[in-house]
Formats: structure tokens, sequence, C-alpha cells
């Protein structure tokens, strides 16, 4: 694909992106929440009673849709790879801690544009941490930081992510007495699955094939002057701007947001993590669901570590609530800073020859 | 021609690796990469550059050959 064609490619998928995200919310998705990975990643993990915080638990078809999609469109695309070994523990770790950044914020970098497009003025706190947090990444990619090379696999391991995702799905479906399901609270609040289900697959085949990013927006703008994703990302907020606008969710302010708290340095810290974090693991969550769809193993294990780190968020007190921040949260964010430093450092200055 | 092998590599490493190599100005670089994203990212970088990419598949491997 050329230049010339690439933009408007990107600036139409972001379009699409924000407009669907905004109907979703419409159709029954917690207000500023037509995506939210970690969010969504957070509530599945209390549906399989990961975690037991009741208002958080529901098997969210987009996520679902997400990892499907991106396969879907890999395959007829011949992109489909399946391929790991690029330093699994670590973006465990590292999935785990921006789960912690993200829920300290509530919401991740995708659910930080849209809450912004809601008119959460909080969310501007995120985004000056989230800018901070990449620029630390980029400071070390810059120095040499890498997790190392990914080697082809054997085809059964690109597809154990997906197929956990039909299983989760099955699940929905059948709704067995042994997954949770919120009867109040943002869990319970959600669009018609097939619709949710749709959108989610229509998402993963645009992100899959534009390479959406919401780190790489940022991160490739800062390193090569690289627009592309960048732009996609506006083309998101613009759309569910005017589309919050017309439905009549557009509400600016910072005090009593939907899903929110007003802590700045908090919302600043957390995103901080979380684009730290981001930045070295090569993506933001939705990427990593992507890629997991295409194959990659890598991908599927940060996905399993947001999902752990979900887990513990919830049932260590360390997810914010509309009250703000707790005091184990803040430990927890802080602790996540420390060792994806150390990771950072490790990864970047003490190379095998 | 100076050769870089950036397979196994995932984005944006490789075009960090395309952008150190190129500040030796050398009229001709060679780099292998293994996925479509690192082949479209290091051409589109290149191409900036002012360099001419031809992109040779080889197995699920791509040489892309970068001329000014």
């Amino acid at each position: 694909m050329n230049d010339k064609k690439e933009l408007p490619v990107a600036l139409a998928a972001g379009l699409g992106i924000g407009v669907i995200a905004a109907v979703l919310v419409l159709l029954g998705n917690p207000a500023n929440m037509g995506f939210c990975i970690a969010c969504f990643v957070r509530d599945i993990a209390g549906s399989v009673g990961l975690h037991r915080a009741a208002p958080v638990q529901y098997i969210r078809p987009e996520i679902i849709g997400l990892v499907l999609g991106s396969l879907m469109l890999a395959l007829v695309r011949k992109e489909w790879s399946p391929k790991g070994g690029s330093a699994p523990m670590t973006r465990f770790v590292l999935g785990f801690f921006v789960m912690i950044g993200c829920l300290m914020f509530l919401g991740c970098p995708f659910r930080m544009i849209l809450r912004l497009a809601g008119g959460d003025g909080n969310a501007l706190f995120g985004l000056a941490g989230f800018v901070a947090g990449i620029l630390c990444g980029v400071f070390f990619l810059n120095k040499g930081y890498t997790l190392r090379r990914t080697y082809r696999l054997p085809t059964a391991e690109g597809t154990v992510l997906p197929a956990i995702m039909v299983a989760l799905l099955v699940l929905l479906a059948l709704a067995p007495s042994f997954i949770y399901f919120s009867q109040e609270g943002p869990g319970s609040k959600h669009a018609p699955l097939l619709i949710s289900l749709a959108a989610g697959l229509i998402v993963g085949a645009i992100a899959q094939r534009t390479r959406l990013c919401m780190v790489g927006g940022i991160r490739d703008f800062v390193l090569f002057r690289e627009t592309r994703l960048l732009l996609a990302f506006v083309a998101i907020f613009a759309a569910a701007l005017v589309c919050n606008a017309a439905f009549g969710n557009f509400h600016p302010g910072f005090a009593g947001q939907p899903i929110a708290h007003t802590d700045g340095l908090w919302n600043a810290l957390g995103m901080m993590l979380a684009g730290f974090g981001c930045v070295l693991l090569g993506g933001c969550p939705l990427r990593q669901l992507v890629l997991s769809g295409e194959g990659n193993a890598d991908s599927a294990v940060t996905v399993v570590g947001l999902l752990v780190g979900a887990a513990f968020a919830h049932n260590f007190g360390l997810a914010s609530s509309a009250d703000g921040p707790t005091a184990a949260g803040k430990a927890a964010v802080i602790l996540g800073l420390v060792v994806v430093t150390v990771i950072a450092c490790l990864n970047t200055f003490k190379k095998e020859n | 021609m100076k050769q870089l092998d950036a397979r196994g590599l995932s984005c944006p490493e490789p075009v960090i690796m395309i952008r150190q190599a190129m500040q030796s100005g050398d009229a001709a670089y060679e780099m292998t990469v293994d996925n479509h994203a690192a082949k479209e990212n290091v051409t589109r970088y290149a191409e900036h550059q002012g360099y001419t990419v031809t992109v040779r598949q080889e197995g699920g491997d791509y040489t892309l050959t970068m001329q000014k």
C-alpha cells in the first residue's frame, strides 16, 4: 500500500471505529465505554470467577470479536502466522502492570480517547501521563531496548487464544450457572450480544488491516515524525465526539463523569504506567488482541497478563472507583513503574553478544 | 551493500535499525524482515529518506532492497 492510499484508509478506519464506539454506548454499553480493552478484559476475568467484584462481571463479546475479526482478516490476507518466543514471561509481567495502570485511570488508551470525546476532562490528565510514559519507552527504544526475536511456532500455538475466545463465546451464549454476570453496575450494561460481537469483529478486522495502535500513534510520531496512526487516533476522537454530541452524550467537565475519578495526579500516573509498559510491549492492549488473532503467542501471553492483572486489581483493591484511587492501588502503580523501568533497563543495557 | 537482518523483530525495532544504519549515508541497503508490518513500515521510512525500495519475497521472509 502506498502512502497516498494509506492515510485515507487510516482516517476512514478511525472515523468508523469512533462511530461504532458511540453507537455501542447508545445500544447499552456503559457511558464513554463503547470500547475499553482494560475494562472488558476485567469484566471477563470477573465473569469466569477470577475476581468477585459483582458490578464488573460479563463476558464481553467485543473482546472475542476483536481477536476473531483479526484472525479472519489475517487468514484472508495471508498474514496469519503463528510465532512467539520473544520474552514471554517479561511480556506477561508488562501486561499485568499495564492493566494495573489502566485500572488506576479506569480505562485503556482506547477508552481514554472515548472519555475525552464524551467531555471527561479527567482524561486530559490521563493523556498527559500517557504521553510521558510513551516518551520514557521511546527513550529506551532509542538506546537499543529489545525483547529480542520471535520465532515461527507450530500452528496449534497460534490458535490457542482464538480457541479460548470461541470457548468464551460458547459460555456467554449458554450462560451456565458457574459464570458470573453482573446484575447491576457497569458489567450489567451492555449492547445486545450479536451487535457487540459484530462490532468487535469489524473493529478487529479494521485494526488488523490498518495496524491501529493507540501507543503506536504517539510513539511513531516521536520516533519518525510518522503521523498515520496518530491521525487515525484523532479520527476516532472526532467521530466519537460528533456522535456523542448528536446523541446527547457529550457532557464536558471533571466532576461526576461516568466511571471516572477526579484525582489528576493518579489519573496521570496510571496512564504513564500504561503508556510506558505498552511501548515496551510494542503496542497497546487493543493491538495485543489483534496480534493474538494474527497468531502471535507472545501477544496472547500479554493478554493473559492483562487478565491476571485485572483479577489481582479487584481481589486486592487496587482498582480505582468513582470515589478515587485506593492506597493499595497507588502502591501498586508505583511498584509497576519501578518494575517496568527495571525491565526496560535489563533489556536495553545488559545485552548478551 | 549493507545487509541487515530484522527477522523476528517487531515494529518499531526494524525501523529504528534501518534509521541507525542509514546514518552512515550509504547509497544502498538490504534488510530482511518476516512480517508485513515491518515490510510496510521500513518501506515507508526508506521512501521518506529518498530511497527507492524493491521487495523480494522468499517464503515467509521479505528482502527489501533500498537504493538512492
